[in-house]
């Protein structure tokens, strides 16, 4: 735009158009992406699956007591359809647009949709391959538990104001507690309650540092990770794996059926039959999303975190409130942590976290700072964990190397915080120390 | 050491009108002066190590079991575990004096050399790290980078067969090319659609492992009549040359590091290029304001820092090792996080932070294969002198220091929407 043509036009007028310029062109990006995806389903799953195959899903575990018939599916067909379904959605984007709302529906479907297309072709590399759907939803759960503690742990620190970075640090130190402490106690509750204390503790060092030091929050969350990665690494190193029987065998936790709950169909196996562990996490799922937006503490939670000021003005403490969030999310990561090596009855290994801290933060972004959202986005990593780890043992059509079906979490990750959130809103105050009272 | 001056113009005057030198001295000493909150961290550290060797020993703990017939057992065992460590870390940095007599002139060098040569792709990544911090942005993504570099120039390196001197600078130009795309593609992500580099470059760290991994299964990069996951050797030709006679290890890519510092620091504060990326590290909304195009300076700046990754990726391929393996990053990309913070992001301090924390790593093998003590305690002290560096009001409170509120910390502030 010339200078001459912005003195005349009105500023505000002018701003306006820019805006719908800008939208049409990211209406027609993110349409050409969904029709160039269902058209890779279309030609790549579909054309590129075997023709007379069928694709079985299994959705009962053996020896149920009530059967769920498999699913079987045509694997060309039904890979063509959902193919033809996401191209069909981006022609619509492109020429009519979705609203906001509708499009987040439709992200969603077609992510589905390609997921599924991709592994009907998946089953078509032998004949009579069949993959246990249900088995995939159950590692999903699994593989999830830790990234959803971790992300809750993430939104109660961020919805107050201060930057959790130290995620992963909190899960690896609350990981290697619950190790040595359940082993050398014999008992798997010590070891649960040591995790919480140890992700606590550092919670505590990430709020002393943060709230009373002023400390730029994204930094000392990366130096308190460095710092428990090398004590962890060397009490492991000093202690555990010197003695791994006295140190590092912890003992593991009883899934525990819901009586009557356990055995419905599907959902029985997946939800019902678990640890106390993922119990403890669905009552943390709802008490924190229910306080967080119907309680005194949300409300203060979250005012402290948009406008410390305001907060302070009526006679909120915000320094104090801030404090106790932190601190909880600290005892809440380290129960994420325990989830590691008591809840899966595994031994620690030097940085066993491997990311899932980071991964979690980026759910927390993904599920805008909510924790449903939170704990959805931690669901769809866990499902890209699980993929992969089903997808290696099951084999592909075309062989693709473990190593890249590896970086699948890790690319789902970068994809969602990049290409599907768009631009997000932190709370406002997020990461800005208060240094009024 | 700005108050230096001042205090020796206040010697040449009557004694009377100032306190006396020795005064100042002490005075100096116990202000939050850079060096001495660095000096005090590092103090610090030392002793939580200790109490951490203390609490881990084996004979220590033996000891501890019958303490209240015999504390003194507890302590001297403790103290030998202790002392015993950082004597070994001492003499595998600096001096050595069990083989300093025991050869050549050069022998009694040889802990030097270590240092320098750990200290070698420490600087680089720490300049890596220190750049992007100007511009605002928080590369925790060395590792990858570095990962990336040491492949494109170790693939030039053994792949290729060029003359002398050009295949070393073409191994090189590969190396930092490899690490700056890795880094641009955090940059690019940020610059068009907002994704936090925090969690795209360390999300690119395990990208990057993963694919190392696969490359070193794949033939013709894998050495190829060997069982494990290790890379082609590089040509000679490719190789930086080394220093020193025969047993010192230290290798070109320290002048590398050296040039890169001079770079860096030439960059940024001198360049107009470099005053824009602070610009935009300082306040992007002002910088936007002023008609520059933070996003671009985004990219820029993490191409930049993916750079000098990427040239420690060729330090540890082209120079100290000759061939990739899964380890090729050796811990380098995260330790490089903390080089940064205690070098300030400024060039030459970053270039002294990357010497300390070379000797640490180089003692840190030395301490691991003479004592119990494992290396893993360094990545505890480093971490902890960084804790103390960033936190100059807690070092203020420990050691009784004077000294108004530091806001030095306050620069780097930034949050998810900033």
């Amino acid at each position: 735009m010339s200078a001459v043509q912005a003195q005349e036009s009105d500023l505000v007028e002018s701003h306006e158009v820019v805006e719908v310029a800008a939208s049409q062109r990211s209406r027609i990006v993110s349409g050409a992406v969904l029709v160039v995806v269902g058209l890779l389903c279309v030609f790549g799953f579909g054309l590129g699956s075997h023709a007379g195959y069928d694709a079985t899903f299994h959705l009962s575990p053996p020896g149920a007591s009530i059967t769920v018939p498999a699913l079987v599916a045509p694997a060309r067909i039904v890979s063509i359809a959902l193919g033809a379904l996401v191209v069909a959605f981006g022609v619509w984007r492109i020429a009519r647009g979705f609203s906001r709302r509708t499009m987040r529906w439709v992200v969603g479907v077609s992510i589905a949709a390609v997921v599924f297309s991709f592994l009907c072709w998946s089953l078509t590399g032998t004949k009579g391959t069949s993959l246990d759907l249900l088995g995939l939803l159950q590692q999903t759960i699994f593989l999830a538990v830790p990234l959803i503690l971790g992300a809750l742990a993430g939104v109660l620190c961020e919805r107050s104001g201060v930057i959790n970075v130290a995620i992963e640090g909190q899960m690896l130190g609350g990981a290697f507690a619950g190790a040595l402490l359940g082993t050398i106690a014999h008992n798997a509750g010590v070891g649960i309650i040591a995790a919480m204390v140890a992700g606590g503790l550092i919670g505590v060092l990430l709020a002393v540092f943060a709230i009373k030091y002023v400390v730029n929050q994204v930094v000392l969350g990366v130096v308190i990770n460095l710092l428990v990665l090398g004590l962890t690494g060397y009490v492991y190193d000093a202690l555990m794996a010197r003695d791994q029987n006295t140190y590092n065998t912890p003992p593991g936790l009883h899934a525990i059926n819901i009586p009557g709950l356990a055995d419905i169909p599907i959902l029985g196996p997946l939800l019902f039959q678990q640890n106390a562990i993922v119990y403890a996490m669905y009552v943390l799922i709802i008490v924190i999303d229910v306080a967080l937006f119907r309680s005194r503490w949300g409300l203060r939670t979250r005012a402290v975190g948009e406008h410390p000021k305001a907060a302070d003005t009526v006679a909120i403490n915000v320094r104090r409130t801030r404090f106790i969030n932190v601190v909880v999310g600290g005892l809440v990561a380290g129960l994420g942590g325990a989830s590691l090596t008591i809840g899966s009855a595994l031994p620690f290994g030097k940085s066993m976290t491997n990311g899932k801290g980071f991964i979690a933060l980026a759910a927390v972004i993904f599920g805008r700072w909510s924790p449903r959202g939170a704990v959805g986005a931690a669901l769809l990593f866990g499902f890209a964990d699980a993929l992969q780890n089903v997808l290696s043992f099951i084999g592909t059509p075309v062989a693709i190397p473990s190593q890249f079906l590896s970086m699948l979490p890790y690319l789902a990750t970068i994809l969602a915080v990049a290409g599907l959130v768009g631009r997000v809103r932190a709370p406002a105050a997020d990461g800005e120390p208060y240094v009024g009272r | 050491m700005s108050d230096a001056p001042v205090a020796e113009v206040a010697a040449s005057e009557p004694k009377h009108t100032a306190p006396s030198r020795a005064r100042r001295t002490a005075l100096w000493l116990r202000s939050t002066h850079p060096v001495v909150v660095t000096v005090l961290a590092f103090v610090a550290s030392i002793i939580v190590g200790g109490i951490l060797i203390f609490i881990t020993d084996t004979p220590t703990r033996k000891a501890a079991k019958y303490f209240f017939s015999s504390p003194g057992d507890t302590f001297s065992r403790g103290w030998h575990a202790v002392s015993q460590a950082y004597v070994a870390l001492f003499e595998g940095s600096i001096f050595d004096p069990h083989t300093a007599f025991h050869g050549s002139f050069w022998h009694a060098l040889s802990p030097l050399s270590e240092t320098l040569l750990n200290a070698t792709p420490l600087i680089l990544a720490g300049l890596a790290v220190g750049l992007a911090f100007r511009a605002g942005l928080f590369n925790i993504g060395a590792q990858g980078q570095l990962i990336i570099g040491a492949v494109f120039a170790g693939y030039v390196g053994f792949a290729w067969h060029l003359p002398v001197v050009l295949h070393v600078i073409v191994a090189l130009v590969a190396g930092i090319i490899g690490g700056a795309l890795w880094a641009g593609i955090a940059g690019w992500l940020k610059a068009r659609t907002g994704a936090h580099e925090v969690i795209t470059t360390i999300m690119l760290n395990y990208v990057a492992v993963a694919l190392l991994g696969y490359l070193l299964t794949e033939n013709g990069f894998k050495r190829s009549g060997s069982n494990q996951a290790i890379s082609r050797i590089v040509d000679g030709n490719a190789r930086l040359p080394k220093l020193f006679p025969a047993p010192l290890r230290v290798h070109a890519g320290l002048i590398i590091a050296l040039l890169a510092a001079a770079g860096v620091a030439w960059l940024l504060n001198r360049s107009r290029l470099g005053f824009q990326l602070r610009a935009v590290g300082a306040n992007q909304f002002a910088a936007r304001t002023a008609g520059m195009d933070v996003g671009r300076n985004y990219i820029v700046s993490l191409v930049l820092s993916g750079a000098l990754a990427g040239l420690a990726g060729c330090s540890q391929i082209l120079g100290t090792n000759s061939s990739i393996t899964g380890d090729i990053d050796a811990g380098i990309g995260f330790t490089a996080i903390t080089v940064a913070l205690l070098g300030r992001a400024q060039p030459w301090p970053t270039v002294l932070a990357g010497l300390l924390f070379g000797a640490f790593q180089a003692g840190g093998v030395t301490m691991q294969s003479r004592t119990t003590t494992p290396i893993d305690l360094v990545n505890v002290l480093q971490s902890i002198i960084v804790l103390f560096i960033a936190a100059p009001a807690l070092i203020r409170a420990l050691f009784r220091l004077r000294g108004a509120a530091d806001t030095s910390g306050q620069q780097l502030a930034k949050g998810w929407n900033g």
